[in-house]
């Protein structure tokens, strides 16, 4: 294994609201290899974003600190910081927000060239647009690079966010729900772009997304984080994760989901949670954040203490688990209901 | 799921919508008919701008202003009695909305008042359909919001903003089945929604589905929505149904290309490594919609005669329609990938 390209350790991260500190993120370890296809998921709210956000330096951890290469960057300086940000670029979800309208396709993609000074002279930066408009698949080029985004369908204006992206020649790129918006027909092809640029361009995907059909699809190979409530609370190989989650939110999520099959999805069995209620960051459960809807609660364990990411006793496989009762290497049974 | 009683609620019959605009008619929906029988659900499936939602609009004279109907009827049955929809009278169109056909909007959770609380929007609807008896509304309501999986008290005496998006997306679905209407529209149920919500709102919606015996519409890109809860499915492309059938049919015996272009390009949890393919190209202006058919652009089994002429939806076996010149030749490329 190389080392890792970035590393979070024991991310905090904090919002306020009102006077209220509101906890997004709360201990966040893991790292993300080099090319290595890896995927965070969860629902709304969860922390993905804002990790996201974090990785990229868009954010500062309240506490803890993201590592890139091994070197913290809140310390970085200079021009080390300014690598850095070339480094890790993110793609925005909403395509029709992240594009200025006043700009053309050639002005979003011809500013970061001449600001790092990545192309030079007029001629440089247009061949090198040129280049990056061919590798997000908008051709002919003549079409596209004078438009503007409103004359764009969202999956081009999202091939041109990813271009954007492609300008400073990263080696990371966050994907934060970067195929969401398109319509399902072009998704895969977008994302299977994606895929193919990581391997053309060498530059390591970290794609976020709350689908875990499309996560399952995308890091097949690689690792799935799944948040819940500001944790990560299983990470492990994507194979494994789907196909013998461990903790409980996992299984309820897998459990959950329609799948695009009549018998499948109807045959289906869906683990019931305790409560459907979604508890507020600002009055988190004691405990695991999950354990009031958990249907494998063991009261007096689950809400006693703060599950850590850990490989669970017994359990082999990479895969890393917050849960109590996994921990002590207890087998989950369902209550009756 | 089937339909027990195979009574049709609603007759669509060559409906045909365009929006009148600068630059000029965009064919939103081009002869379009279907049937509805009671107790049954049909999923109106396709990708943003194909038209699921005009189609859902006409069918309680809803359409933005400068949308013209230019061809068709719509049927409405209920005891024996026909109407057309399309020539309603205000005052009839009034009592059919909700009462007889209610639609639960797109991003429903805004729908809404938000200074009101929940009672007095109970309340409101069932006053302006001529039921004043606020007893008698709230303890339907009570019993609509249980079966929701709410705590009826409790919502009830609610406003909106103490309520969460999927409680509120529940809400709703008790509010839009208030008066009993015969035909539930949902446009894009659980788009927006966690996963976990989403799972609750497909139970609810089963429940409800059951105990009431509505017939419901949706409208919904999700792939795997429909094959939950659809018994029939019609794909729309281009404002057009080009394939209609049972859910099984559409699923696994898909005769239109663009359907098996849809099924092919969703990726699964429960398949092992998915081979997914998406569909080249982009759906089409609806200005100037393709010649012959509109799906040719993108499609890999197009041949000169697809552009030249449009193919009619028709039936070859059972009740499974599709309009394509091509469905041997999809067929036989459904069974070498399956193989």
């Amino acid at each position: 294994m190389t080392a890792p390209i970035i590393e979070l350790k024991n991310v905090y991260r904090q919002f306020k609201k009102g006077r209220e500190p509101v906890p997004v993120l709360q201990d966040i370890n893991f790292s993300v290899n080099k090319l290595e296809f890896l995927c965070l998921v969860g629902e709304s709210g969860c922390g993905k974003t804002t990790t996201g956000k974090i990785i990229c330096g868009l954010l500062p951890p309240s506490s803890g600190a993201v590592e890139f290469e091994g070197r913290d960057i809140a310390q970085l300086k200079g021009a080390d910081y300014r690598r850095f940000r070339r480094a890790v670029q993110i793609i925005h979800q909403d395509p029709y927000a992240s594009l200025n309208p006043t700009q053309t396709v050639f002005d979003m993609l011809s500013y970061p060239l001449s600001a790092h000074k990545l192309a030079r002279g007029r001629r440089g930066i247009a061949q090198r647009v040129r280049d990056l408009l061919d590798l997000v698949d908008l051709t002919p080029v003549e079409d596209f690079i004078d438009k503007y985004p409103h004359q764009l369908s969202g999956g081009q204006r999202q091939r041109v966010s990813i271009a954007r992206a492609l300008t400073t020649e990263p080696a990371v790129i966050i994907a934060d729900e970067a195929v969401s918006m398109v319509d399902v027909s072009i998704r895969i092809g977008l994302l299977q772009m994606m895929m193919d640029l990581r391997d053309r361009l060498d530059v390591t995907i970290v794609f976020i997304t709350h689908d875990l059909a499309l996560a399952k699809y995308f890091a097949w190979e690689g690792r799935i984080g799944v948040m819940y409530l500001g944790r990560l609370v299983e990470l492990g190989p994507t194979q494994r994760l789907i196909g013998s989650p461990q903790h409980p939110y996992t299984r309820v999520l897998l459990s959950a989901i329609p799948e695009p099959d009549p018998e499948k999805t109807r045959n289906k069995e869906h683990i019931k949670l305790r409560s459907e209620d979604i508890p507020r960051l600002t009055d988190l459960p004691a405990g695991c954040t999950f354990h009031p809807r958990c249907p494998w609660y063991e009261e007096g364990l689950c809400d006693s203490a703060v599950p850590e990411l850990l490989i669970p006793r017994g359990l082999d496989g990479g895969v890393k688990v917050a849960c109590l009762p996994l921990e002590h290497g207890k087998e989950l049974k369902l209550h009756e209901s | 799921m089937a339909a027990k009683r195979q009574e049709t609620v609603l007759e669509v019959d060559d409906l045909s919508i365009v929006y009148r605009t600068k630059r000029g008619d965009v064919k939103a929906t081009n002869h379009v008919s279907f049937s509805l029988k009671q107790g049954e659900a049909m999923a109106l499936i396709g990708e943003s701008g194909s038209g699921k939602t005009t189609i859902s609009l006409a069918l309680i004279r809803k359409l933005p202003k400068n949308a013209v109907i230019t061809s068709g009827s719509i049927e409405y049955r209920h005891n024996g009695e026909i109407q057309d929809v399309l020539r309603l009278s205000k005052r009839q169109l009034r009592a059919f909305r909700w009462k007889d056909c209610a639609m639960v909007f797109q991003g429903a959770q805004n729908a809404f008042n938000p200074v009101l609380k929940i009672h007095k929007q109970f309340e409101d609807t069932a006053r302006s359909h001529g039921w004043t008896d606020k007893q008698a509304v709230r303890e339907r309501a009570l019993n609509l919001l249980e079966l929701v999986r709410l705590d009826p008290e409790r919502v009830y005496d609610s406003y909106p903003h103490e309520l969460s998006g999927g409680m509120k997306q529940r809400t709703l679905l008790a509010l839009g089945v208030l008066l009993n209407p015969q035909i539930v529209i949902l446009d894009e149920p659980t788009t927006a929604l966690d996963i976990l919500t989403q799972r609750a709102i497909i139970d609810v919606l089963n429940d409800m589905q059951r105990q009431l015996h509505f017939s419901i519409i949706f409208i919904s890109h999700d792939l795997s929505l429909a094959a939950e809860m659809a018994d029939t499915v019609a794909t729309v492309y281009a404002g057009e149904i080009v394939e209609m059938g049972g859910v099984n049919d559409i699923f696994y015996q898909s005769l239109h290309p663009y359907t098996y272009g849809l099924l092919t390009s969703v990726p699964t949890l429960a398949q092992e490594q998915d081979l997914l393919q998406s569909i080249p190209g982009s759906p089409p202006n609806l200005i100037h919609p393709p010649s012959g058919c509109k799906f040719h652009p993108r499609c890999a089994f197009a041949t000169a005669a697809c552009s030249q002429d449009e193919p009619p939806l028709i039936q070859d076996f059972g009740a499974h329609l599709a309009a394509c010149w091509h469905k041997k030749a999809l067929a036989e490329s459904r069974e070498e990938r399956v193989s």
